[in-house]
């Protein structure tokens, strides 16, 4: 049960300890709060990427689906990509992704305290395979792409 | 006369202002003073009014902490002339109820570190006759960076998720979640797991990571959680391929 009490300054207040004290002033967060500091700027853009990654998803689905479609529709693709805007957007995206790519491989160590032997895997032999895998996809998907 | 600094303090009294206010001190700015030598100066020879918390002055209790600048700190451990010329600004800990001065009021955090349950579960407790609970250094180790925790909790001031949302457990009770879940003498993992994997607990961390950064104890909980959801994602992918085991 909650006690009202007078304090020393003759105001009523709660004597009972509750989960969210009702005194206290409360500093307002700014909506701007991202701004203030690189680290958070960082983590904002890195959430933002996302929308980025998923754009590129998108064009690829709509790539397939203009293949399958027949050469026209394909052609029509192809015209779509050129246009300027879409270009530079699919500029940003790679850098976003790159971004985001880069990022997630080095948060990857955190995730995983791997151990061996007794002492902790280090954090650079976890990141390594995923950068090698990440390479290793690149150049299969390079070669296929300048092959024909 | 010594060199000075100037030291921009807040002040809010509950009884008198409606805001918090700024400050400013001239201290002297010598070579072995830290933060809270210049803020006991301003209490000791200025106005014995100026609250703020502190007790053992060498990074060990973690009542000292406040925003630096802007940076969560620990009062004890940040010297004075690395802001020289100054001015150096001290602010309450930042995402928590000022109750005056630079005093915070932390009772969410406590009510939070005690539903992680922080401590030792034994399914059944074996009497003192037999002994102690065995261990050796290499299953201390795997724990042991998480429980040098000492509740500064400026990981709490430097998470933007616990600013926004203050029924978000927070990086040091998940990490003392953590360093229990870790200790191989322990049997209480499914019945934090309920706990902590809500969308308050881990699932609340969007890894921005300042959590770790600022930590005087290099604890780490950043990581103490990723690698917790990591846990909780087996879990439940094993309770989605096998429904009738138990959980582990
Ligand atoms: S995790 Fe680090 S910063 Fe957070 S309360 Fe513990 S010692 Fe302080
Ligand atoms: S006074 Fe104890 S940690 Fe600073």
């Amino acid at each position: 049960m909650d006690q009202i009490s007078i304090n020393a300054v003759g105001r009523k207040e709660l004597t009972t300890y509750t989960e969210y004290p009702p005194k206290g002033y409360r500093v307002r967060i700014s909506t701007y709060w991202w701004l203030g500091r690189w680290a958070y700027l960082k983590f904002i853009l890195r959430e933002l990427s996302s929308v980025l990654v998923a754009w590129f998803v998108i064009e690829t689905l709509l790539q397939v689906n203009a293949l399958i479609a027949g050469p026209g529709a394909y052609q029509d693709f192809q015209g779509f990509l050129r246009n300027p805007v879409v270009i530079a957007l699919n500029i940003i995206s790679f850098f976003f992704i790159l971004f985001h790519a880069i990022t997630w491989f080095n948060l990857a160590p955190k995730a995983m305290a791997i151990r061996l032997g007794g002492k902790r895997v280090p954090a650079i032999l976890i990141a390594l395979p995923n950068y090698a895998a990440w390479l290793l996809a690149s150049v299969i998907v390079g070669w296929l792409v300048l092959r024909g | 006369m010594a060199e000075q600094i100037a030291l921009e303090v807040t002040r809010f009294s509950p009884e008198r202002d409606k805001v918090p206010s700024i400050q400013a001190f001239d201290v002297p700015l010598r070579k072995e003073w830290v933060v809270l030598d210049a803020l006991n100066y301003v209490k000791d020879r200025v106005d014995g009014s100026l609250s703020f918390r502190w007790s053992c002055r060498m990074g060990v209790c973690g009542s000292c902490g406040m925003m630096v600048n802007g940076e969560p700190k620990l009062t004890c451990a940040t010297f004075l002339t690395d802001y020289a010329p100054g001015p150096v600004r001290v602010e309450p800990l930042k995402n928590f109820p000022v109750m005056r001065d630079l005093i915070v009021e932390i009772t969410d955090f406590l009510g939070k570190l005690s539903k992680v349950k922080p401590w030792i579960i034994r399914a059944k407790k074996k009497p003192l006759s037999e002994g102690e609970y065995l261990q050796t250094p290499d299953e201390l180790d795997t724990y042991r960076q998480f429980s040098m925790c000492i509740n500064c909790l400026l990981c709490y001031a430097a998470c933007p998720v616990y600013g926004l949302d203050p029924l978000f457990a927070g990086p040091a009770a998940l990490a003392l979640a953590q360093r229990y879940n870790m200790d191989s003498r322990d049997e209480g993992k499914s019945e934090r797991l309920d706990i902590l994997s809500q969308h308050d607990g881990i699932w609340g961390c969007t890894f921005v990571g300042e959590c770790t950064e600022v930590c005087p104890k290099h604890v780490d909980p950043a990581g103490a959680i990723q690698q917790y959801k990591l846990t909780a994602t087996q879990e439940w992918i094993r309770s989605l391929l096998m429904p009738w085991g138990g959980k582990s």
